[in-house]
């Protein structure tokens, strides 16, 4: 796991719940594989909480319209804005 | 040069690459040494509409070029390798109509190294349902190139394909993103330290995590290049998959466009269940549970066939053809032995009918997803439910299928692990003991031999999993874990598709399994029928004398108590009768010996071989099972095959390691023969102190 101390605060795709949606803000190129960037998890797009397996990981997301999965240790990391629902 | 056109197949996984390359190619295909969907290297060849012949190579599923796997790392490693025979003149990079910007990111790639590409948008045929509609002249103006629509499914768009390989010198190979823009001062200073290459190569070479090593010889140095820290590389490839992206949505906005009202979403509604917390296992339990039983049951039908052809072929060449060596050899060696292992094609075509449904379906990744949780806790991936899987059918597969674990512990003991799950090979053996020793009944609705072969397939992977706890402490972690793993659509699995993987595999089994089975049934036959000793050679006159004394015998048993005589003084029955001492605590005879010392080439030789041996000498017409139900232990009096010997042999063949290609792909793919050497060890001698202890205590 990666320090958490002074992220209370930011809310991370970790915090999203079943069909919430959140645009992607930021997060540390060293932590966050290439490989889920170019899927586009990159800054400004969004990303869709389809579903979680239980204990909440790992998340089924839907990040700028590719459907995948990630752990939930690698989704703390990766800040978002959620966005309100209809 | 030859005048074949090179074309290579390239694509993200799940792109239906492997249905174009059906399509294209039919029958006109070769598979790598072993089975595998897209692992090992797959080539056809096919006639383009000028007459020109067209060898088309289906490389493994990529993302993009940035390898993160050793899959990707090869594709990457031909693409930079201009003097590779199989480096393509034209790509055809396969892109799914549904996720076609990301797509896009790979087709850039590919295109910036130069490589004259033709972009392939396939699964036409969901446009409608999913609401799509694609302006494919303003794709082909920006992207410079020519597209087409194909569905696989519907036979549409493969000439189309066909005819613009013919002119795929036409092709324009300009650039899509220019890497220089990204960072001008150090691609400056990358470009000047080597002049004369390009720059997106240089890049590529420079920015990968491995060195890259077969590739051109003037590109090896770029590997050594470090002007920047990883960190700081890291920060580049981000603003260049960003500067992709850019360059793609500035036209995917128009091009391509989404009416989500005409959608029909049947994906979100089968996750809702199959991916559900509660249903989701339960649907993935009684799946497993369908395949295992329909293994069992539904292949016997053409298994007695077989059985019983093989036992009238066997009669006929004693019969009709000419006494003698030879017809002895094909009636009591060769035949038996093949006979041996075709029996066993309708279980191995089941099971590699299952699990090219499950990966066609797109149901694996769901399988991935709920399990890797609990697989976690084993220090596996979730990942690891696939070669897992697969390992069902083979684990040499499956052993390359832990190529897409992306974390090098999770890798290394799941292909450590894998060989416990119960392989194809291991099933002859499980049924013809269970066939022995297990009753046919039905208690509580539930066949005891179909269930006992339940709970072997469930003890392979309960050791799997067992044995990945405890090297999860052993084992020092090398990389940080993550793990990404694409959702994608359903899809109802091709025919053409399934039935070639079906075909393929299986062809690949037998031949590979038979080519080694035919040898050693000869050799067995020939050491089976032939001694040195003198009890051999007067082995008529010395049984006709034990048994003068004795009340009469009938003619028939006289002939089979000649036989076994005779087979006891073989070489083979004084070779047995050496290694007797070791195998005796385990609960077997020097006739089980002799099959256990053959099998740890393949298991399923194990068959081949009791097959052999019980036919040398034996003239009736009877199966392999009812001589071995028959034979008596001259020692103890029970029967041979009773119950404690049975479960003994059970355990022993559900935990040793016996086969050498699974060793030798270990190898391969952990570059050391330090794992397959502690594999073999182990998961021997734990299979020799477990098969004893429970004979031991049965008995």
């Amino acid at each position: 796991m990666i320090e958490q101390t002074d992220k209370v605060h930011k809310e991370t795709i970790s915090s999203l719940r079943p069909g919430e949606r959140g645009i992607i803000q930021n997060f540390s190129v060293d932590h966050i594989p290439l490989k889920l960037q170019e899927m586009g998890c990159l800054p400004g797009n969004e990303v869709l909480l389809i579903q979680w397996a239980p204990f909440k990981d790992p998340l089924f997301l839907s990040i700028n319209g590719n459907n995948l999965a990630i752990r939930k240790e690698m989704a703390a990391l990766i800040e978002i804005s959620k966005v309100l629902s209809k | 040069m030859d005048k074949t056109l090179r074309v290579a197949l390239i694509g993200n996984p799940n792109t239906g690459k492997t249905s174009l390359f059906n399509a294209l190619t039919g029958l006109n295909q070769k598979v790598g040494n072993y089975p595998g969907i897209t692992v090992e290297k797959k080539q056809g060849s096919c006639h383009l509409p000028s007459g020109k012949k067209a060898r088309i190579l289906d490389l493994p599923g990529t993302y993009s070029l940035n390898a993160s796997s050793a899959d990707e790392q090869l594709v990457v490693e031909l693409l930079l390798n201009r003097s590779h025979s199989d480096f393509p003149d034209v790509a055809v990079v396969v892109a799914d109509v549904e996720n076609l910007k990301r797509n896009l990111i790979l087709y850039t790639q590919i295109k910036d190294l130069g490589i004259p590409a033709v972009l392939v948008i396939n699964m036409a045929d969901r446009m409608e349902r999913q609401g799509i509609t694609l302006d494919i002249a303003l794709l082909e103006e920006r992207l410079q190139t020519k597209v087409v629509l194909v569905s696989t499914r519907k036979k549409q768009g493969i000439d189309q394909l066909r005819g613009l390989l013919d002119s795929h010198e036409q092709q324009a190979s300009g650039q899509c993103v220019d890497v220089s823009d990204i960072d001008n001062s150090y691609f400056k200073h990358l470009q000047e330290a080597f002049p004369k290459e390009d720059i997106y190569r240089l890049w590529l070479v420079v920015s990968q995590s491995n060195d890259l090593k077969r590739i051109d010889s003037d590109l090896l140095p770029v590997n050594h290049y470090s002007e920047r820290n990883t960190s700081e590389i890291k920060r580049l490839q981000q603003k260049e998959t960003i500067a992709r992206y850019v360059f793609i949505n500035r036209f995917m906005k128009e091009a391509y466009q989404v009416d989500l009202t005409k959608a029909k979403d049947w994906r979100s509604i089968l996750d809702r269940i199959l991916t559900h917390k509660v249903f989701g296992y339960l649907i993935f339990f009684m799946v497993m549970l369908l395949i295992f039983q329909a293994i069992y049951n539904w292949s016997s039908i053409p298994m007695d066939w077989i059985d019983q052809g093989f036992a009238s072929l066997s009669e006929w060449t004693q019969n009709k053809l000419p006494e003698g060596a030879f017809t002895s050899l094909l009636a009591e060696g060769i035949i038996p032995g093949i006979g041996g292992i075709v029996i066993f094609v309708p279980q191995i075509a089941f099971l590699f009918l299952f699990v090219s449904l499950l990966e066609e379906s797109g149901y694996m990744s769901r399988i991935v997803f709920l399990m890797d949780r609990v697989m976690r806790r084993f220090g596996l991936s979730g990942k690891s439910v696939v070669p897992l899987i697969s390992g069902t059918a083979c684990a040499i597969p499956a052993v390359m299928a832990a190529r897409n674990i992306e974390n090098w512990k999770e890798r290394l003991i799941t292909i450590l692990v894998t060989p416990f799950t119960t392989c194809s090979a291991r099933l002859p053996v499980y049924l013809i003991i269970i066939a022995l020793v297990i009753p046919d009944e039905t208690v509580a609705g539930i066949n005891l031999q179909g269930l006992t072969l339940m709970v072997l397939y469930l003890l392979g992977f309960g050791m799997a999993v067992f044995s990945a706890f405890i090297l999860d402490r052993v084992i020092k972690n090398r990389a940080r874990s993550f793990f990404v793993v694409e959702m994608p659509a359903y899809k109802m699995p091709l025919f053409k598709n399934v039935a070639y993987t079906v075909f393929e595999k299986t062809k690949s089994f037998v031949w590979v399994a038979g080519k080694i089975i035919l040898a050693i049934s000869i050799v067995l036959w020939f050491l089976a029928s032939n001694g040195y000793s003198d009890d051999y050679h007067r082995a008529e006159e010395i049984v006709t004398e034990q048994v003068a004394d004795n009340p009469p015998m009938s003619d028939l048993e006289l002939q089979t108590a000649i036989a076994s005589y005779k087979l006891k003084h073989s070489y083979l029955g004084v070779l047995g009768h050496a290694i007797e001492p070791v195998i005796r605590p385990l609960g077997y005879d020097w006739k089980i010996g002799i099959a256990l010392v053959s099998s740890f080439a393949a298991r399923e030789v194990f068959v081949g071989t009791l097959a052999t041996i019980y036919s040398v000498g034996s003239e009736e017409e009877e199966t392999i099972k009812e001589r071995m139900a028959n034979d008596v232990n001259l020692e103890t009096g029970k029967k041979l095959f009773d119950f404690p010997t049975g479960i003994s042999l059970l355990l022993f063949y559900a935990f040793a390691l016996q086969c050498m290609s699974t060793l030798a792909i270990v190898k391969k793919e952990t570059n050391s023969w330090k794992w397959p050497l502690i594999q073999l060890v182990m998961m021997s001698g734990f299979a020799y102190l477990v098969a004893m202890g429970a004979y031991q205590v049965l008995s």
